[in-house]
């Protein structure tokens, strides 16, 4: 398997993120280094533009010495694991019930309107992606968007526009290290 | 005020560091447990009644007793908090702002189930939940509750967070050893029960946050204190995640027994409804328990009060009741669609399902398209029988309980507010704007029903 000709993606394991995979590791006992995987996927994903193509799952496989297969099947169960480009700031609205009583349709609508953007699509410069995702567990605080390692809660259409400009301005932290 | 047990310190500032929770007798139920005996430690979370909280509400101190410890297998306890069911946010909320109280709860139990390897498998999304907890986890470390001879008592214990991918499966307790073991999350077919066979084929405990999160309270006091909070088999507090049309949506913790009524309508819980509005329905234990239509909200169906317990929310079966659930409680006013809701509900389930069972796979889909159709005004009076008979093919038909609740929602839908399916059939052109409810509530509508016949 090989990623489509059209994606490309430079894949750099950097000794820092080599130490954070192998301290993943070692929460696992000798010889079930598998257990890692999901964990280990995401440290790459987030390390390579949030995004794993074939290449860069062949060397989770590699480093965990496990087969390509054993990836493949889970980056594509799992909802979190991007097998294309994404855009930098990718924002994933929750759609289910409480939030969509609270307007969240609405809100995305306005999103997609604004970037120019159909919900699975990314803008042409690459910086946004809009998406609708299943319950995040914000209920109560709806309606809301993910980005990065955060929630973004009690969402207004100023507060998207807020968002986007920060965004557009370098000033959002997508990744708690 | 009721009694707090998982809230009581959690608004003291700096709580979610480790010196200001130790400060604040943190650990101490650690200190205690070291010095007893561990099945005595069962026996009072037995003694106690606390059932699991994650949504099947079993016992927590029988579950324990079913760990294999004779095959000398090395065991492990598992926390559950992958929190996914629509309308359930309580565990987050307890881990994002009081971690060490789970890890407390992990040792404690761990200790009792004698476990030398435990993890808490959390849910991606949360995933500034889990660096917290990596951080409070190493905190704990530093500190001698967890690593070699914790504090000279000669156990041992590593705790590890693990995270995961975004799959609600995840939260049934086989896909989550699954996905802990690096694979998809498809449920495996019990027996052999976890207690047996379970995280690498060892014997392995899962329990819910807040189940873990309450054990150190027990073990300082007594099963028999906490026994006595609460109501009947509906013993201790419980968290409810408040969502939908409330003035006050958030987590809440009370002592079971409390009135739905009081829980809803006091401005010490969720404040009433918003604007003011009419309520339509609620769901009180997450997205998969049955709705329930404004007349049995406060008063079951032999007209006694609704009461916010196990055997009080259940009355009347799935008839004229639902269930205490994971404690998500979404409230619906007038403007709220049940067609669009419960279409809303069954895109989740077939967006979840794992694909492993036919009735579930497919039939989740097929719910999906069908609710589609008759909230798009495509549907015929058929389609809502067709919906029910789907629906009755999915439960009991899987090999886990997705099957279960993804049906259950629908057959609620149906059975209380079928009058709505039909509205929408029969008045296409009134319902072309998602918003139908908003601008004008189908209690203003319905008389129309009665006008026109098929």
């Amino acid at each position: 398997m090989e990623t489509l000709k059209k994606y490309h993606q430079d894949i750099n394991i950097t000794p820092e993120l080599m130490q954070r995979i192998q301290e993943l590791v070692s929460h696992y006992p000798e010889g079930k280094q598998k257990s890692a995987l999901l964990p280990v996927l995401h440290e790459l994903q987030d390390a390579h533009d949030n995004w794993l193509s074939v290449e860069l799952q062949n060397k989770a496989a590699e480093i965990l010495n496990i087969t390509p297969i054993e990836v493949y099947e889970v980056v594509t169960f799992y909802t979190m694991f991007n097998q294309k480009p994404v855009g930098k700031y990718m924002l994933e609205f929750c759609v289910t019930s409480c939030c969509a009583i609270n307007k969240a349709e609405d809100v995305m609508d306005y999103t997609c309107e604004k970037l120019g953007v159909k919900p699975g699509q990314v803008t042409a410069d690459g910086l946004f992606s809009v998406v609708g995702v299943q319950c995040l567990g914000a209920c109560g605080y709806a309606p809301m968007l993910q980005l990065g390692d955060f929630y973004h809660e009690h969402l207004t259409k100023e507060k998207v526009d807020q968002l986007i400009n920060d965004c557009k301005e370098d000033k959002i932290t997508l990744h708690d290290k | 005020m009721g009694q707090k047990i998982l809230f009581e310190k959690i608004h003291i500032p700096g709580i979610k560091t480790y010196d200001v929770y130790r400060e604040n007798g943190g650990y101490a139920s650690v200190e205690k447990a070291l010095k007893m005996n561990p099945d005595d430690i069962t026996e009072e979370v037995k003694t106690s009644g606390l059932r699991g909280r994650g949504g099947a509400g079993f016992p927590v101190g029988l579950k324990w007793s079913f760990i294999d410890k004779k095959s000398g297998n090395p065991r492990h306890l598992v926390c559950n908090a992958d929190e996914s069911e629509p309308g359930t946010f309580k565990d987050r909320y307890l881990m994002e702002y009081i971690p060490h109280l789970l890890i407390e709860g992990m040792i404690t139990s761990s200790f009792a189930l004698g476990a030398n390897l435990s993890y808490i498998y959390i849910r991606g999304e949360y995933m500034w939940v889990f660096k917290t907890l990596e951080r409070a986890i190493k905190e704990a470390y530093a500190a001698g509750w967890l690593g070699k001879n914790i504090k000279g008592s000669g156990y041992d214990l590593d705790l590890h967070v693990h995270c995961g991918g975004g799959a609600y499966i995840c939260g049934e307790e086989t896909a989550l050893i699954e996905s802990l073991e690096g694979k998809r999350g498809n449920p495996r077919i019990k027996p052999p029960f976890p207690a047996v066979k379970g995280l690498w084929q060892n014997p392995t405990v899962v329990n819910n946050v807040e189940s873990i999160a309450t054990v150190p309270w027990i073990i300082l006091n007594s099963g028999e204190d906490y026994s006595k909070i609460g109501l009947g088999r509906s013993t201790g507090t419980k968290l409810f995640s408040v969502s939908g049309h409330v003035k006050k949506p958030g987590v809440y913790e009370i002592e079971m027994g409390m009135t739905v009524d009081e829980f809803m309508n006091s401005d010490e819980y969720c404040g009433g409804m918003i604007d003011d509005r009419p309520l339509k329905g609620l769901i009180p234990g997450g997205s998969s328990v049955p709705i329930l239509p404004k007349h049995l909200i406060f008063k079951t169906a032999n007209g006694e009060d609704r009461l916010m317990t196990y055997e009080s929310l259940s009355d009347g079966g799935f008839a004229t009741g639902s269930s205490l659930g994971s404690g998500g409680f979404i409230v619906y006013n007038d403007t709220a669609c049940i067609v669009r809701n419960t279409w809303n509900f069954s895109r989740f389930y077939h967006h979840e399902s794992c694909g492993q069972c036919s009735p579930c796979r497919e039939g989740t889909g097929w719910m999906e398209k069908i609710l589609w159709r008759i909230e798009n005004g495509q549907g015929t009076e058929e389609d809502i029988d067709l919906l029910w008979s789907i629906q009755a093919k999915i439960e009991g038909n899987t090999i886990c309980p997705l099957g279960d609740a993804a049906a259950w929602p629908v057959a609620a839908a149906i059975r209380h507010f079928r009058d709505e399916f039909e509205y929408h059939v029969r008045f296409p052109e009134k319902i072309k704007n998602r918003d139908h409810f908003v601008n004008e509530p189908f209690e203003k509508v319905k008389h129309l029903l009665q006008n026109t016949t098929v």
